[in-house]
């Protein structure tokens, strides 16, 4: 008796000990965001409204935490169209200056960077976070501050566009949007591999991959296909063999994986170590060269991804871009490379036609563009704010991504 | 036989949870701390094998090894610098004090390498056995063999050598061991070094066998290990070994019926109900009468 009161004891410390460590690691992540900033240069401190010199763009971006990889790849490539612009003159004869803000891929840290890029930096236009999630985190700061955000890779619908139907009136984005993607997915299965009978394994946390398994699931049914088996699990979980058990035993002849290439890898390997031979498919949250190192190139093999571009796509625009890229860089850009490159000039582009750094002209200026010819395809904003431009198609071939086929929308 | 593969696939996770449990419930067992920074030594051993694999290019049987050993190093530090002197303090300080060192380690650790994972080489051979249906990987039945050995030789250190036998001495009672001539502090010492070792090894074959590693990796699984000891009777080196297969068990069955999502909750539902129901764990704690 004695021995069963000391373990209950035990178990109320357990708990409120528990209770502490979320509390603890909630906070412990506000600290460190005065030292992830960092500017291109030092003639900032006065910078703002129409007649500075220079134009401030921030970049609020997950430069280090779970998806860092998206955030600093984004960050390169808009550094190398912010060099390559300030080398030619800048925008309207202003030169650019590039203020970096890491929000460690999480929420809470999103919104204190926007906060910060608004009111200290007092940026004239902000790149957004890379995921729809950080990127909703801001939303509000962009309209309230009246500071066009633009997000290079968060691809959720509602980004832009509210519940109610009403649209964010300073949030854009240079990449396609979600249910785009699931629709090519489902066309990619039903046309190019012929199958029918498919299964989706989604990551329930993120409302990236809820979106993105919704509308592959609505269009695989309009293909006459069938969805056999769906399962769910959540971002840092890595025990996935029971699940992809049970999805097995449904026998699916294609599997869509819609999340981020961190669990992605986990689910690869452990599937095709369980046998699972079927070919996968997921969009651009697998894209990172981490995916191979989880997965492991054989059992990527058979896999499919889709994505903003292709660095091996025969046009000379791409060419170019991946030529002046390997010039700096010294490696191959991916697509979040290429999407930060797109959307400094997706954003130049506004400015020379808007002719000011205001606001609201910027912002007209972006959701007026029409048909700019960018790396990652041909774009043109719609009436939500949404991008409309052509999707590529990658499979992985021992490790490497090799152009499949290309999609216009 | 789709039930054969779902209990391979948590007899695998049962057997980490199974190996952290241990110790746990071995420090326990010897100065009733919940040592919540074990979580976290394991963490280390994953990070130690990681990089014994990929700078020294070791293969997976060396790795494992240095991974223990400097566990069991960092285990002596840790109840030298942090526990010792609060060997008589209450229970509430040496706990809380836990909890500090494992927030230490694993921020410290981001400080120094970032948060970002890291994905673990493949070392073991990747061959699929088929048996009755089943798929079993190569991997997976070489780290079930390595982690029996390790228990093996646990209940053997434990029952038939001398500290072994100084362990269980003073964990039946410190003072009259220490009056019997038994050094408490090298036994206590001996303890944790034991037990980290085995969380380092523990850290290696997670690596391995599910590839993705970071800083703060050890939180769930050192959470999951301690409800295994719990289940199995905390103190109790049987129990935790039972507790963390059948927990690894429970955890796949809860999956495998559809329920993925509600994994973790289940974990800790089996936590509450175990601390109502049966706070001495399943198999009751076993007291003898001392007369």
């Amino acid at each position: 008796m004695v021995e069963s009161k000391k373990t209950k004891r035990f178990a109320s410390l357990f708990l409120a000990s528990s209770l502490v460590v979320g509390a603890l690691a909630g906070c412990s992540g506000g600290s460190g965001g005065d030292q992830g900033s960092s500017s291109s240069s030092d003639n900032g401190s006065s910078s703002n409204g129409g007649d500075s010199d220079v134009i401030k763009i921030g970049a609020n971006l997950e430069l280090t935490g779970a998806v860092a990889s998206y955030g600093s790849s984004i960050a390169q490539g808009a550094e190398l169209a912010i060099e390559e612009i300030n080398n030619n003159g800048g925008i309207n004869g202003k030169k650019i200056e590039f203020v970096k803000v890491d929000n460690k891929s999480e929420n809470a840290e999103a919104t204190s960077a926007a906060i910060r890029l608004a009111t200290q930096e007092k940026v004239n236009v902000m790149i957004g976070p890379a995921t729809s999630g950080n990127v909703l985190a801001t939303v509000q700061i962009a309209n309230d501050n009246k500071i066009p955000l633009v997000t290079a890779s968060g691809t959720a619908p509602n980004v832009t566009e509210n519940a109610d139907g009403s649209i964010n009136e300073y949030v854009f984005r240079t990449c396609f949007i979600d249910p785009f993607q699931g629709v090519i997915a489902a066309n990619f299965a039903t046309n190019e591999l012929g199958v029918k009978n498919v299964a989706i394994f989604a990551d329930n946390s993120s409302d990236y991959a809820k979106g993105l398994a919704a509308a592959f699931k609505e269009q695989i049914e309009a293909n006459g296909g069938q969805v056999v088996a769906e399962a769910a699990y959540v971002a840092k979980d890595t025990d996935f063999k029971s699940t992809l058990t049970t999805l097995k035993s449904k026998n699916p002849e294609f599997i869509f994986i819609p999340g981020y290439y961190e669990e992605v890898g986990l689910i690869v390997k452990q599937a095709r170590e369980l046998g699972i031979d079927v070919p996968l498919m997921g969009a651009d949250g697998w894209d990172s060269p981490k995916l191979v190192e989880l997965a492991g190139a054989e059992n990527l093999n058979n896999s499919f991804i889709i994505n903003h571009y292709s660095s091996e796509d025969p046009d000379p625009k791409i060419q170019d871009f991946v030529k002046a890229f390997n010039d700096k860089y010294g490696e191959s850009p991916n697509a979040f490379h290429a999407l930060g490159y797109d959307t400094v000039y997706f954003i130049k582009d506004a400015i020379e036609r808007a002719g000011s750094v205001d606001g609201a002209a910027i912002k007209d200026a972006l959701a007026a563009t029409k048909n700019i010819s960018l790396v990652s395809g041909t774009v043109s904003v719609d009436e939500k704010h949404n991008a409309v431009k052509s999707a590529t198609i990658l499979e992985y071939v021992d490790g490497t991504q090799t152009f499949k086929t290309k999609i216009e929308p | 036989m789709d039930w054969l593969q779902q209990l391979i696939n948590g007899i695998s996770l049962g057997s980490i949870y199974a190996l952290i449990a241990l110790g746990y419930t071995m420090v326990y067992g010897i100065i009733k701390l919940i040592n919540f920074a074990h979580g976290d030594v394991f963490m280390l051993g994953a990070f130690i094998g990681f990089f014994a694999i990929t700078r020294w290019e070791m293969g997976f049987i060396p790795a494992l090894i240095i991974a223990m050993v400097v566990c069991s190093i960092i285990g002596m530090i840790i109840e030298r610098v942090a526990y010792k002197r609060l060997r008589n303090a209450t229970r509430i300080a040496a706990l809380t004090t836990a909890i500090g060192v494992s927030f230490l380690i694993e921020y410290t650790m981001i400080f120094f390498r970032g948060a970002t994972p890291e994905a673990y080489p493949q070392v073991l051979p990747q061959t699929n056995i088929n048996i009755l249906g089943a798929n079993i990987n190569s991997q997976t039945i070489f780290i079930l063999v390595v982690t029996i050995i390790l228990m093996i030789l646990l209940q053997f250190i434990v029952h038939k050598t001398k500290i072994g036998k100084a362990m269980r001495a003073v964990s039946h009672d410190a003072d009259a061991a220490r009056l019997m001539g038994i050094n408490v502090d090298n036994t206590i010492s001996a303890t944790f070094a034991i037990g980290s070792a085995l969380a380092g090894a523990a850290g290696v074959i997670f690596g391995s066998y599910y590839t993705r590693i970071d800083p703060l990796m050890g939180v769930l699984p050192g959470l999951k290990a301690f409800i295994a000891a719990v289940l199995g009777g905390i103190g109790s080196i049987p129990g935790a070994m039972v507790g963390g297969f059948i927990l690894g068990i429970i955890e796949t069955v809860v999956s495998a019926v559809g329920y993925s999502l509600w994994r973790d909750a289940a974990a800790f539902i089996i936590l509450i109900l175990i601390l109502i129901l049966r706070p001495a764990g399943i198999f009751g704690k076993n007291i003898r009468e001392k007369v």
